[in-house]
């Protein structure tokens, strides 16, 4: 166990979702699942994060601010496209506004689907994410060590 | 007169969930001006009819919102049944309105949460959302989602509820009406809330008419508007009346949404009593040909569906004027003249649903 995966900070961007994901997301955070209780805590600020959340496909105006969000968190940092939006653009996928999935712009570790993502499959979403970001952080400590 | 300068509000911030910018202009702490931009969220989705079979389309307007879903999906739907002509079985209807009165008791829980916690009460918070988890099992149990439903069709319902499972729905609202009335309570005495909200972000009666607010916003501020009134679904039987509060201010809209929960628990204990026999659904034969506006009382105000079809299978133009896009001029209003410290607080009392907003 490392420092990360103790207290990992996520920061949550809605692409262009519905809202249902987004709710599920807070929902999360809150008495009944409490994300909190892995150390997780979400915060407001790229700089802090080290998990992003992606709820909604990419449009036009959303995809700066994502690929924006996603340049300034630190390495070694992940990416979880929740509900299918963001996965593949879902029911909005025909619509003129929407590129696609949360992968058009930044890369996607996790993806996890549901119209809306249950708070249960977010949390296993998170939880696989983090041993991902374990994996990063190997890596980076290897490669800085030679 | 003294220096401006302009701060920048979003598109990526820690109060809300969703996205909006607004540009601040500031004279010392206090805001002369907020110019809003919006479009974050824009998919275009009304473009979709021409592409869905217009049954389908049904799923794809209850999207247009996570929070707002099922009433979203049976105004759409009453447009379509007006304009062919459908009577949708009484059972339907009241069953429609238990569950758009479950949307609000739980749109409303969520926003109560959403203001403590921009006013740093982490508490009232976790409190309100806990309280809304206990409105979505029972949602979950007969719909079997929890944000997004797709109960609604056109011509009625999908699924029924087994009369004894409402009866288990009255139980469990009535053993948690003591933790909503509580939950109300600190609301309307706390100290902490007081400070925060009384007199902040004043819309008065005159302004929030002129300026088109709707739902709790206008009722906030005096006006006696919600579209329940005209009785649609199956209000009209329920003996419904609209709750509202004079002063205008961000305490008062915090208490009409917190006198709603109490309000909606009783629509679904009379819903209950009342509840009619028969069928769930109408057989729907043909395509609709002419055009409607169906209006609905939303969690967050007046909502307007507007469907024009041409008696092909896909419909040719669907409009959505949804409540957060005329409550923008009012918050404008409200914004001004404020203290920086508190346009988290001010934002959010016309709870703002950018989903909705943009579509």
């Amino acid at each position: 166990m490392s420092y990360i995966t103790k207290s990992p900070w996520i920061i949550h961007y809605d692409g262009s979702s519905c809202n249902g994901c987004d709710i599920e997301v807070l929902a999360c955070l809150t008495p009944l699942y409490d994300l909190e209780r892995f150390g997780i805590v979400n915060t407001g600020n790229p700089k802090h994060a080290d998990v992003f959340l992606v709820t909604g496909g990419i449009n036009e105006q959303s995809r700066e601010v994502v690929k924006n969000t996603y340049d300034q968190m630190p390495d070694p940092k992940v990416v979880v496209a929740i509900g299918i939006c963001a996965t593949t653009g879902g029911v909005f996928r025909e619509c003129y506004n929407i590129m696609g999935g949360v992968d058009k712009v930044i890369p996607v570790d996790v993806y996890v689907p549901g119209c809306a993502a249950r708070p249960e499959s977010i949390i296993d979403g998170v939880v696989r994410a983090l041993g991902i970001l374990e994996e990063k952080r190997t890596k980076m400590t290897e490669k800085g060590g030679k | 007169m003294s220096n401006q300068i302009v701060v920048p509000f979003g598109p990526q911030h820690p109060v809300l969930p969703e996205p909006i910018h607004l540009d601040l202009v500031l004279e010392d702490e206090r805001v002369v001006e907020a110019v809003p931009t919006i479009g974050y969220v824009h998919r275009g989705l009304e473009k979709l009819v021409e592409k869905r079979d217009f049954k389908d389309y049904v799923l794809i307007a209850e999207r247009i919102c996570g929070i707002c879903s099922f009433t979203h999906s049976v105004t759409y739907c009453n447009a379509i049944e007006h304009i062919m002509g459908i009577e949708v079985p009484p059972r339907a209807q009241f069953i429609r309105t238990i569950w758009m009165e479950y949307s609000r008791m739980h749109s409303h829980l969520l926003w109560l949460g959403l203001t403590a916690d921009a006013m740093g009460f982490e508490n009232l918070f976790m409190n309100a959302w806990r309280l809304r988890e206990e409105i979505l099992d029972d949602m979950e149990a007969t719909t079997g989602g929890r944000v997004i439903q797709g109960s609604s069709k056109v011509g009625g319902i999908r699924l029924d509820i087994p009369d004894e499972k409402l009866g288990e729905m009255v139980d469990h609202l009535k053993s948690i009406r003591p933790l909503l009335e509580e939950s109300n309570r600190i609301f309307t005495h706390d100290q902490t809330v007081r400070h925060r909200m009384r007199g902040l972000g004043v819309l008065s009666k005159e302004e929030a008419w002129d300026l088109g607010a709707v739902g709790p916003t206008a009722r906030g501020s005096g006006c006696d508007m919600d579209v329940r009134s005209t009785g649609y679904s199956a209000y009209g039987e329920l003996g419904f009346k609209p709750i509202t509060f004079p002063h205008g201010d961000c305490l008062d809209r915090c208490l009409v949404r917190s006198e709603e929960v109490l309000a909606a628990v009783d629509l679904v204990e009379r819903a209950v009593a009342k509840m009619p026999d028969g069928p769930i659904e109408e057989k729907v034969k043909g395509n609709p040909d002419g055009e409607y506006f169906a209006f609905s009382e939303q969690p967050r105000g007046e909502c307007m569906h507007y469907v024009k079809a041409n008696g092909k299978k896909n419909i040719v133009r669907h409009r959505v004027r949804t409540p957060t896009f005329t409550n923008i001029p009012p918050l404008v209003k409200m914004l001004a003249g404020i203290e920086l410290a508190d346009v988290p607080v001010v934002v959010l009392t016309i709870d703002p649903c950018i989903g909705c907003a943009e579509r």
